[in-house]
């Protein structure tokens, strides 16, 4: 019953702790979203809340609560108010899985820095992040329009379609760890053997399809101010508004997480056996959560980064890509690691696979693609 | 026919591989944004800073004195002729025995009001003027109203100050 009852309470308090961080990741995100804008286009952004304007979360905070909470008159109201309570829900219950450390011991109890090690860890993020679609279908079907309508569609296409690319490169982690659980996959890449090394062609999928998966531009179909006025948040006010935009953010963070976990390494770092040498387990521990964050929070800004760059796919350019790009790079991903994972030779191969790839549409393109007429 | 030797085909072919592929040119708009995003902002904060408008910027009015401290203005009415919005209006009044110090003509302004909702700082006065009396000073604007009592300014905002006097560039 103690032992039940300390570890129950430490299981608590660090799912708190991961659930304050994202928040307060997500939040700030906003704020730096707005600061990397206006940097890359040689402006300041928010300066005025605090210095250097790190209030400003706060300010738009107590703006989205203040606003009128309005509920269209022929919307269906118990699901308008279900929809970015499910987008809420679902941001946030994909972190459970993210190993943040190794275990520490504190006061004699030892216990994992990752909410739950469940050895189906990585279908468990698929899974969450394939409910999260219906957060956005919901609040698009329920708010009777056709705008919304149009936006939950897309982003209900536009999300299953990624989602098999997304899959099928992972298929290649797995094959090369043989677990699906998060916590053997970042133990099979310690001592800087990431997977990032081996799969690099897997990554590019991976990162282009978490772009779509978490709504960002260049995959921006489902908000698509130009075409959709605000797509499916288009009937939306109030702090309603800011659960969407919220959960977005929070997607971002937990996305990079992902990221960093499968292909970076997740919570190792360069120099960890000479920090546990010098201070010890727990520091070296915590030193890995905080690389993990870190490395979340590069993924964040290559996000943003992206977003300021790119402009918005068409929506056929954005199907094509995602079914006949994406599927069948994976597939011939799969192929390559497998021939890897046979011969034993993981690097030399996947780097191979990379140069055979482009060695081939290079082929491909001089023998059958039309040439401009010079 | 060819009118000139100058003509340049600019029909487009089919993409390139490096085209139809996408990245290089993403990883080229990239380091464009990366660029800018280590590159000088050029924001000026305007309450706190302001930027420099030039020496001949038309901005808020001053009816100036002479190096004695006496009012240049005359009253002749040719700056308020001259104004195509109409927004200047004046009272004369004669110079009175001991007021020579107080003003440099025999005729003075004993009200001279401009509306800062008519101006539109065309600068036709500052040109009228035959005694070098009004111009719009390039160093301060008028500020914003708050109420339409505040829209209308008399001498006491007008006259210039002799502790802090209006010195064009050219004037110096």
């Amino acid at each position: 019953m103690d032992l039940f009852n300390s570890v129950f309470i430490a299981k608590a308090s660090f799912i708190g702790v991961v659930f304050l961080i994202t928040l307060g990741v997500a939040a700030y995100s906003t704020y730096f979203e707005r600061k990397i804008a206006a940097f890359m286009q040689d402006r300041i952004g928010p300066d005025r809340a605090g210095p250097f304007g790190i209030l400003q979360p706060l300010a738009d905070a107590v703006k989205m609560f203040m606003k009128e909470d309005f509920i269209p008159a022929n919307s269906n109201k118990w699901l308008f108010i279900m929809g970015p309570c499910l987008s809420m829900l679902t941001a946030l219950m994909t972190s459970a899985v993210v190993p943040f450390g190794d275990t520490i011991t504190l006061g004699g109890v030892e216990f994992d820095l990752q909410g739950i090690d469940v050895n189906i860890g990585i279908l468990w993020v698929f899974g969450i992040v394939s409910l999260g679609v219906y957060g956005i279908l919901i609040g698009g079907w329920a708010s009777n329009n056709k705008y919304s309508l149009l936006g939950a569609i897309r982003a209900a296409s536009q999300n299953i379609s990624y989602e098999l690319a997304m899959g099928l490169s992972i298929i290649a982690i797995l094959m090369m760890t043989g677990s699906l659980s998060t916590k053997a996959i970042v133990e099979a890449q310690q001592n800087g053997h990431w997977n990032i090394l081996y799969q690099p062609m897997g990554f590019i999928i991976f990162l282009i399809c978490a772009f779509a998966e978490c709504n960002r531009t260049p995959f921006d179909l489902p908000e698509c101010e130009t075409e959709l006025i605000g797509g499916y948040h288009t009937e939306y006010s109030s702090m309603k508004l800011g659960f969407y935009l919220f959960a977005e953010y929070i997607n971002m963070f937990i996305s990079g997480a992902v990221m960093a976990t499968l292909y970076f390494g997740g919570y190792d770092y360069p120099g960890i056996d000479f920090v546990t040498a010098q201070l010890g387990e727990t520091a070296a521990t915590l030193i890995g959560a905080g690389a993990l964050i870190g490395k979340a929070l590069a993924f964040v800004f290559i996000f943003m980064w992206v977003r300021w760059t790119l402009p918005r796919f068409r929506y056929d350019q954005l199907m094509g890509l995602g079914w006949s790009g994406l599927i069948p790079l994976a597939m011939f991903n799969i192929v390559v690691t497998g021939l890897g994972v046979l011969l034993d030779q993981q690097i030399l191969i996947g780097i191979g696979g990379v140069v055979v790839f482009i060695a081939g549409i290079v082929v491909y393109d001089q023998l059958f693609v039309k040439k401009k007429i010079a | 026919m060819k009118l000139s030797n100058r003509t340049k085909v600019v029909e487009q072919g089919e993409m390139t591989l490096a085209e139809r592929m996408y990245l290089p040119a993403i990883v080229g708009g990239m380091a464009t944004t990366l660029k800018h995003f280590f590159s000088k902002p050029v924001t000026i904060r305007y309450p706190e800073q302001t930027r420099y408008l030039g020496p001949i910027y038309r901005g808020q009015h001053i009816l100036k004195k002479d190096e004695q401290g006496a009012e240049r203005c005359t009253a002749c009415g040719l700056c308020a002729v001259a104004c195509p919005a109409e927004a200047i209006s004046m009272v004369a009044e004669e110079r009175k025995k001991g007021e020579e110090k107080l003003y440099r003509e025999e005729k003075y302004a004993k009200v001279y009001e401009i509306n800062m909702l008519r101006c539109i700082f065309c600068g036709l006065c500052e040109e009228a003027c035959p005694k070098e009396a009004i111009f719009l000073r390039h160093d301060q604007m008028v500020p914003v109203f708050n109420s339409r009592d505040e829209v209308i300014y008399g001498k006491d905002k007008l006259v210039e100050k002799m502790d802090q006097r209006y010195l064009r560039e050219g004037w110096k």
